[in-house]
């Protein structure tokens, strides 16, 4: 009984489809699992934008939207009315058809991205070889997207935004692959189903997800960073600085091309926090043995739903980073801190089971970050706060 | 030659010739990078995994990215092309590029008659690529990343002497 509700939806898709004759049967599975992803991410996107706007309402002391449904839940259908029905401008010197193809491909990227999360037990839509590289091959496409839409728009404004969001996402592409790295290491295989098996072990029932381990959290963190970055989510926002450059890179746009941008961005926040959950938070396991009757999607969802919560409360809470702020964060601390969390797995598993790697791989993680803290931080000439008041 | 093997064919072709003969620098560049992703779906329909997504993360996600920074840097986005896409010389052009097919041509077929007709497609796994790396061909491996680490400190002292130069 709890086997089939953790595999109700394989079963379902098996008996919708053994119907047909043998040789369209995987064929039509394959169809309905992508029409399954199509379904159930843009559902998603539509609850966490109205989740987003009470969480970041209610963060800065106000009510968010309240009166299209109870506690304002329809918000997203008044939404998406207004983004089909808006008349479509495009500039008239614009670049028409790389105009009208940038949001295609940022929307096709993004969810090329999905075919190898696993989102529950044997609910891999495509379980690659490669599975980890497919993912950021699709991730560091949309970058291009976002440079033809902030090009092809003729407008100064767009134009620097699309600038330094591309230096942004290649900024941080970097950290995001060598966080991703040290798990592989670990793991020894690209194949996200093996990552994900290798973490659903427990001892004493507590699970062997990887953040629980030195490198792993810090693994985490830069991996959230990073993951923050490559969205272009606040505080790392700048490209889209809203009081600065209107909309950054998609200031053009309007209508139904806006809303698909809108989409592909948090569409594009699930699929990263699928992959950070797969990689460090052990995917669809269950975080106590005893919790196993739990179906193994419902953990999955439930951790993309809790990275969702933590991007809203970062955005609300924390200021916007300046894009040489920015820079420097990438280059002289994360990327540092992402070698010597490469190096401190392999620390760790060449050190052998035992208390003495976790002492030696806590010590070194955390005076490396102290250090590295101090160095910059001398080098900046900051002080302690002192506060000046108007006479 | 599946159909499949004809579609991907004509996509890059395509992609290149656009990338030569397209007025607009920034349309050259995305059609090099449609060319980009035609070579990079040849690797996944002959099932190197690997392979394919690496190109599509370095060429599409990088290479590509750079070629676009450069020409945005330089003023060749903003004048179009003037006086036609083909050049003066087009002639020594040509004879040199039919030099050149003709080379590859000779190496692809004189190396494609020592090679076994219509074997297994082997399956080369990540893992066997990895162990490859790390074994057989580390030397190489190593040197490339030195190699790479040359050209990150070149990039850094060229940023920086233009800093200096433009006080």
């Amino acid at each position: 009984m709890i086997e089939r509700l953790d595999q109700i939806f394989i079963l379902l898709r098996d008996w919708l489809v053994h119907f047909l004759p043998a040789n369209w049967q995987a064929v039509v599975a394959t169809v309905l699992n992508v029409v399954a992803i199509i379904a159930v991410f843009p559902t998603l996107f539509a609850l966490v934008t109205v989740m987003e706007r009470k969480g970041l309402g209610r963060m800065q002391n106000r009510f968010g939207p309240n009166r299209v449904g109870p506690y304002g839940l329809f918000q997203p259908v008044a939404d998406g009315i207004k983004a089909l029905t808006k008349e479509d401008v495009v500039p008239f010197r614009a670049d028409t058809i790389v105009h009208f193809v940038a949001p295609l491909v940022l929307v096709v990227a993004v969810f090329m991205g999905f075919s190898v999360l696993p989102m529950g037990r044997n609910m891999v839509l495509a379980d690659m070889d490669a599975g980890l590289l497919f993912f950021f091959a699709m991730g560091a496409s949309t970058e291009l997207s976002v440079f033809m839409a902030g090009w092809s728009s003729r407008n100064k404004y767009s134009l620097l935004g699309a600038m330094r969001a591309v230096a942004q996402m290649i900024s941080y592409e970097v950290p995001l692959l060598m966080s991703g790295l040290a798990v592989v290491m670990i793991s020894g295989s690209l194949t996200l189903s093996k990552i994900v098996e290798a973490q659903n072990r427990y001892t004493f029932g507590l699970p062997h997800w990887y953040v629980f381990t030195p490198w792993g959290f810090a693994g985490l963190v830069l991996f959230s960073i990073a993951a923050m970055a490559e969205t272009n989510r606040s505080p790392f926002d700048l490209p889209e600085g809203e009081s600065e450059l209107v909309a950054g890179y998609f200031t053009e746009y309007s209508g139904f091309k806006f809303a698909l941008f809108f989409l592909g961005e948090y569409v594009g926040m699930f699929s990263i926090a699928g992959m950070g959950a797969t990689l460090f938070l052990g995917g669809w396991s269950a975080p106590l043995a005893i919790l196993n009757w739990v179906p193994s999607w419902i953990w999955f969802f439930g951790k993309l739903m809790i990275a969702m919560c933590l991007f809203i409360w970062i955005r609300g809470t924390m200021p916007r980073l300046r894009q040489d702020q920015l820079m420097n964060f990438a280059w002289k601390f994360v990327i540092p801190m992402t070698l010597v969390n490469l190096f401190v797995a392999a620390l760790w598993r060449f050190v052998g089971p035992g208390w003495a790697r976790w002492v030696v791989c806590w010590a070194i993680l955390i005076a490396f970050y102290v250090l590295m803290g101090q160095t910059i931080l001398r080098r900046r000439g900051l002080g302690p706060r002192s506060y000046r008041y108007a006479e | 030659m599946t159909p499949v093997f004809y579609i991907l064919a004509i996509l890059t072709l395509a992609g290149g010739l656009a990338a030569v003969t397209l007025k607009n620098t920034v349309h050259c560049a995305l059609a090099l990078t449609v060319a980009f992703a035609g070579l990079a779906l040849f690797f996944l329909q002959l099932d190197a995994q690997f392979a394919g997504f690496a190109q599509i993360l370095i060429y599409i996600g990088a290479v590509a990215i750079l070629v676009v920074f450069a020409i945005l840097l330089t003023r060749s986005s903003e004048a179009e092309a003037s006086g036609g896409i083909l050049s003066r010389h087009w002639l020594a052009g040509l004879i040199i590029a039919a030099a050149v097919f003709a080379v590859l041509g000779w190496a692809i077929l004189r190396g494609a008659q020592a090679l076994p007709q219509e074997s297994a497609v082997p399956a080369v796994t990540v893992h066997q690529i990895g162990t490859a790396l790390m074994g057989r061909y580390v030397l190489p491996l190593e040197i490339v990343a030195l190699l790479l680490t040359s050209a990150l400190i070149g990039a850094v002292i060229v940023a920086m002497h233009e800093k200096e130069s433009a006080k």
